[in-house]
């Protein structure tokens, strides 16, 4: 299967690799919210961690990813669009505008929709710890 | 020496054609082009002839007799010849009822005859599918286990194509010759690198390919064999009767010289190559599980093929691994490699957990591997599991001592 350059260039040299702690420290810290979606099973494991200051902005995010190319370019990607954005804006992406970027084919678009996830998931834990409640239901 | 790449090491997928076998068929498609069915001039009696020597190397590389060779298009053919056309022929009802007999196979055959199979069963057919035990080899024990009185067919490959291991072939042979049942195996990864001999080993029918022993591509043969007992089948095709009416159809001379030739220089050199290429497979499963933790190398310890190993690297993603090691065509269970989502259907019934099938890699070496290429992959092996773990929160877990595969996962 050929790679877009951009799925090649995430992969070899991934933005903001790495995370807060260890899942227990995390779990513990009110400023981050972490997100795990998907599953071994299924060869997608995509994890997000958000730290977001006093004013709801998401100052720094870490990503890991056991997955396919395809699923480690648009974890990589999303800490790249999601870092400066307010909570509100980061859940504003979309899984298609990940498509879009990477090229990604039809058989990889539940990469990006991983991706869109674990940028929910870890808001909602975010606000789940602070006692935010989650402005809007989404759905799929 | 310097490593010339990208590094071949998918070879049990296909073979490179041996230049030898190439230059033994170049005549055939130019100056000796004649059918070989042509009986009144020269250009068929040079092709007939072309025919009967390859039919001669077939033979003597498995120990058969030329007339029990069928030409056929590629193993998948030759399975689909063998075993519809011997449960149709050996059926104990006529089409359209059931109870027709009864037919066993395994759970981690290769899809030409587990396809096959599932088609029979749409005819009337009963088929037990084995299940394999973590080591992937099916014993003669566990087919007389599951013989009944109507078995008429037992189809057990020889060694299995992603695993690479041996189940106990002459045995099982054996215990169908003592019961009555016809056995036919799928030799596709075995004949050519083991020795094989269907009177010693007990096999009625044989399915091998040419481009898995550095022949060409679209021809292959099946054994049929013609005493003790005298098998027969129903054709698939229909037409010219050719193959003793097994298989009609002009036969594919360049193709046949080619895999007659194959069969030759596969019998003449199969065990210095099989000796060769066993201590460079030793060498990367010695090497990559010193250097890496968590490495597992699927199936018997001992009971596989000298070329072909089947690795799982724990917690890193094998289409992942392949992107990472784009300079060694090699092949990967994992689900993302191939058109399904599933992970190999092979690695699962070992009952090697999802997330292992998905990290495996399989590797497999031929006539033209050497120890500098071996050394190249282990290293960009090492390099790029290494990497992906860097980046994998599996690993992570791992680490810090949680059983991943507790874990209870939100899918999608």
């Amino acid at each position: 299967m050929a790679y877009s350059e951009k799925v090649i260039d995430h992969y070899q040299r991934p933005r903001n690799v790495g995370s807060f702690g260890t899942s227990k420290e995390v779990a513990l810290r009110k400023d981050v919210g972490v997100g795990i979606v998907g599953a071994p099973e299924c060869g997608d494991v995509m994890q997000l961690q958000i730290r977001i200051n006093e004013q709801g902005v998401i100052e720094d995010a870490k990503f890991k990813c056991f997955g396919c190319g395809s699923a480690i370019a648009s974890s990589s990607l999303a800490t790249e669009w999601i870092k400066g954005k307010s909570v509100d804006e980061a859940l504003t992406i979309r899984n298609t505008q990940i498509v879009e970027e990477l090229s990604l084919p039809p058989v990889k678009i539940h990469c990006s929709v991983l991706a869109e996830d674990s940028i929910r998931s870890a808001i909602a834990d975010y606000k789940a710890k602070n006692g935010i409640a989650a402005a809007t239901a989404t759905t799929h | 020496m310097a490593v010339k790449l990208p590094i071949y090491m998918d070879n049990a997928s296909t073979t490179r054609t041996d230049p030898r076998v190439v230059e033994a068929m170049l005549p055939y498609f130019t100056e000796k082009f004649g059918n070989s069915s042509s009986r009144n001039h020269k250009f068929g009696w040079e092709s007939e002839e072309a025919v009967d020597l390859a039919r001669e190397q077939a033979a003597a590389l498995i120990g058969a007799t030329p007339k029990e060779i069928v030409w056929t298009s590629g193993a998948t053919e030759s399975n689909n010849l063998a075993i519809k056309g011997a449960a149709r022929m050996y059926a104990k009802g006529p089409s359209g009822t059931t109870g027709r007999g009864h037919i066993i196979t395994a759970q981690h055959e290769h899809k030409a005859v587990l396809d096959p199979c599932k088609r029979l069963e749409t005819e009337g057919f009963d088929v037990t599918y084995l299940e394999p035990p973590a080591d992937g080899v099916i014993t003669r024990a566990m087919v007389a286990a599951a013989m009944r009185e109507d078995t008429i067919l037992v189809t057990i490959m020889w060694a299995n194509n992603e695993i690479g291991t041996i189940n106990e072939v002459p045995e099982i042979g054996e215990l169908c010759n003592s019961r009555g049942v016809i056995f036919h195996t799928d030799a596709t990864q075995w004949v050519g690198r083991m020795p094989t001999d269907v009177e010693r080993d007990h096999i009625d029918l044989l399915s091998w390919s040419g481009h898995k022993i550095y022949g060409p591509k679209g021809v292959a043969a099946l054994y049929v064999r013609r005493r003790n007992p005298r098998v027969r089948l129903e054709a698939s095709q229909d037409g010219g009767g050719h193959e003793r009416g097994m298989r009609s159809g002009t036969l594919n001379i360049p193709g046949i010289v080619g895999f007659g030739k194959a069969c030759e220089l596969s019998r003449l050199e199969m065990d210095s190559e099989r000796e060769r290429l066993l201590a460079l497979r030793l060498k990367f499963e010695r090497e990559l599980s010193a250097r890496l933790p968590v490495v597992q190398v699927n199936g018997h310890a001992e009971r596989r093929l000298p070329q072909l190993t089947n690795i799982s690297f724990g917690f890193v993603e094998g289409e992942s691994l392949l992107m990472g090691i784009k300079d060694i065509a090699c092949s990967s269970g994992s689900a993302c490699t191939s058109a399904s989502l599933e992970p190999s259907y092979v690695l699962k019934s070992l009952g090697v957990g999802d997330e292992l099938a998905h990290s495996s890699l399989r590797l497999s070496l031929g006539r033209w591997s050497n120890e500098e290429e071996v050394d190249y992959a282990i290293n960009a092996i090492v390099k790029a599991v290494e990497h992906l773990r860097t980046m994998s929160p599996l690993w992570d877990l791992h680490n810090e001592g949680i059983d991943v595969s507790k874990i209870v996962w939100q899918t999608h």
